[in-house]
């Protein structure tokens, strides 16, 4: 792509890009350090993801600024537009992740009180890892308009709810073996949902940075996982999916 | 698609593809085909093809010297004025050919109407601004007369600041009312098509934003064509646009497609100020 005439526009639409790489480089610093202080049962750490989350909202403040600023001033058109628009969609899924990230290190505070099975702890780990590698490749995918790698991260969605699920499954047969377990258990279920969601922005963000090159996201359907989480407590786990 | 096939555009497809979907349900008003333009032995306009539809505003978009004005100016056969130009092709206007010899140039330009770039009244009084033009073409009874006036000025947006005031000269009126005159003129001896070139180009934005709203309210009874250097403009005002460079027309298509998504690279670069 050429560069705009007016040498202004080009420096203010690298100046958003940037923030939104500074703020994805956060956000994956996030996941990552909550789920090391999970693994660590490292409280001071949680505390620091925490605390740290205000950054994330500070650059999403940024871009939110930048944005109307560019809209107002440059009265951006087709190429231009599209990567505005979707910078604002990309700040607010990064913001979202982070705060999933957040959750989970509350999480993993109460659960250092406590004794989670250490099996579903290296689970929520797995799910996390694949979280994080997506996040980063997604974020690459962004840096560098690369469609194709964005929409190998779109794909790998399946296998993180396939993951999940399993998660799902596994955590309810502690509970059902042994109600003790159920209070760990629990922060557990939600710490995997949080990392699950998460999962979805990433997927959300590899569609956005389709959209900034093409004009459009990966239309076709993409394969849904089994509905096994939806199986409540009364019904034997193995039969849900 | 159930749509009889005599009210498909009677014209191939431009360069891009994503008109025809928006196309398949509209009236072409005028049909133009493989259109050539001369000045001379240079060819200003190189086998143009698209359609303008009825009830609705097309805009002519592109660098200084695309062929936007020569394209527009053709449609009411203003190159006629001048020696050594001359048109090959095909300007389908209901059904006729408005290219042919024997066109009646007046009748013609009677329903095809135009706007300039820069306010033209008549050296006259406001009332006679608009009777001039209705009077060519009728003889009509005083009160009749002043009731074609008073409704073209209404038309034109300006009766309510002129009503008092219709013997005083077309020329002490400000530009954007001079504009807006000069429309009401136009709409005076009700024509079928109006065309403006540039017009706004001459005005501040608050006399421009009355002009644009006057053009979305005149779309429902006129077919409107606008050539506009002015690119927020063709994106407010338009319902299609043909985005035209060195004489071709590049890219034809809704307007708000071609303003977030469009087809050919030359028309992104020119849009998004990266040329041009």
């Amino acid at each position: 792509m050429p560069e705009h005439t007016l040498k202004r526009f080009d420096e203010e639409l690298e100046r958003l890009s940037a923030t939104i790489s500074e703020m994805g480089g956060l956000a994956e610093s996030q996941l990552a350090r909550s789920l090391a202080a999970l693994r660590e049962r490292d409280t001071e750490a949680a505390e620091s993801v925490i605390v740290d989350d205000a950054r994330v909202d500070a650059l999403d403040e940024a871009v939110q600024e930048q944005t109307v600023r560019l809209l107002a001033l440059r009265q951006p058109m087709a190429v231009d537009l599209r990567v505005i628009l979707s910078s604002i969609k990309i700040a607010a899924a990064l913001e979202r992740i982070a705060d999933y990230a957040k959750n989970t290190a509350k999480r993993s505070i109460v659960l250092s009180q406590a004794t989670p099975p250490a099996a579903a702890v290296t689970g929520i780990e797995r799910l996390g890892r694949l979280v994080r590698t997506a996040l980063k490749d997604v974020l690459d995918a962004f840096a560098h308009g690369d469609v194709a790698k964005a929409r190998d991260v779109w794909e790998r969605d399946e296998e993180i709810d396939q993951v999940y699920t399993g998660l799902f499954r596994e955590l309810l047969t502690y509970m059902m073996e042994d109600p003790r377990t159920i209070t760990a258990c629990t922060h557990l279920m939600f710490m995997a949902k949080n990392i699950e969601r998460a999962g979805d922005h990433v997927t959300n963000i590899a569609e956005l940075v389709s959209f900034r090159s093409t004009g459009h996201g990966f239309d076709e359907a993409r394969p849904k996982g089994s509905a096994a989480i939806y199986a409540t407590s009364d019904a034997p786990a193995g039969t849900a999916p | 698609m159930s749509m009889p096939s005599t009210q498909a555009p009677a014209v191939a497809a431009p360069v891009a593809t994503h008109a025809k979907a928006d196309v398949a349900k509209l009236t072409p008003k005028i049909s133009i085909k493989n259109l050539e333009f001369f000045y001379g032995d240079s060819r200003a306009l190189k086998g143009i093809t698209l359609s303008l539809y009825a009830n609705k505003a097309t805009a002519f978009i592109g660098p200084s010297g695309c062929g936007k004005s020569t394209l527009l100016r053709i449609l009411n056969r203003m190159y006629d004025l001048y020696p050594g130009q001359r048109a090959t092709g095909e300007v389908m206007f209901d059904g006729d050919n408005l290219l042919r010899d024997d066109q009646d140039i007046n009748l013609l330009r009677a329903r095809i109407g135009m706007v300039f770039q820069k306010p033209t009244p008549f050296p006259m009084s406001i009332y006679e601004n608009i009777a001039f033009g209705i009077r060519l073409y009728e003889s009509l009874p005083k009160s009749e007369l002043d009731g074609r006036v008073e409704q073209a000025l209404r038309r034109g947006a300006l009766w309510d600041e002129v009503k008092d005031k219709l013997g005083a000269s077309g020329l002490s009126l400000s530009g954007g009312q001079q504009q807006r005159l000069c429309i009401a003129r136009t709409v005076a001896v009700k024509p079928e098509v109006i065309l403006f070139d540039e017009p706004c180009s001459a005005l501040d934005p608050i006399s421009t934003a009355k002009i644009e709203e006057l053009i979305d309210e005149l779309k429902q009874d006129y077919t409107i064509v606008i050539v506009t250097h002015n690119m927020q403009q063709a994106a407010r005002v338009s319902d299609f646009t043909a985005f035209m460079y060195l004489g071709e027309l590049v890219e034809f298509g809704a307007t708000a497609t071609l303003f977030t998504t469009p087809s050919d690279k030359r028309t992104q670069a020119y849009i998004t100020g990266r040329f041009g």
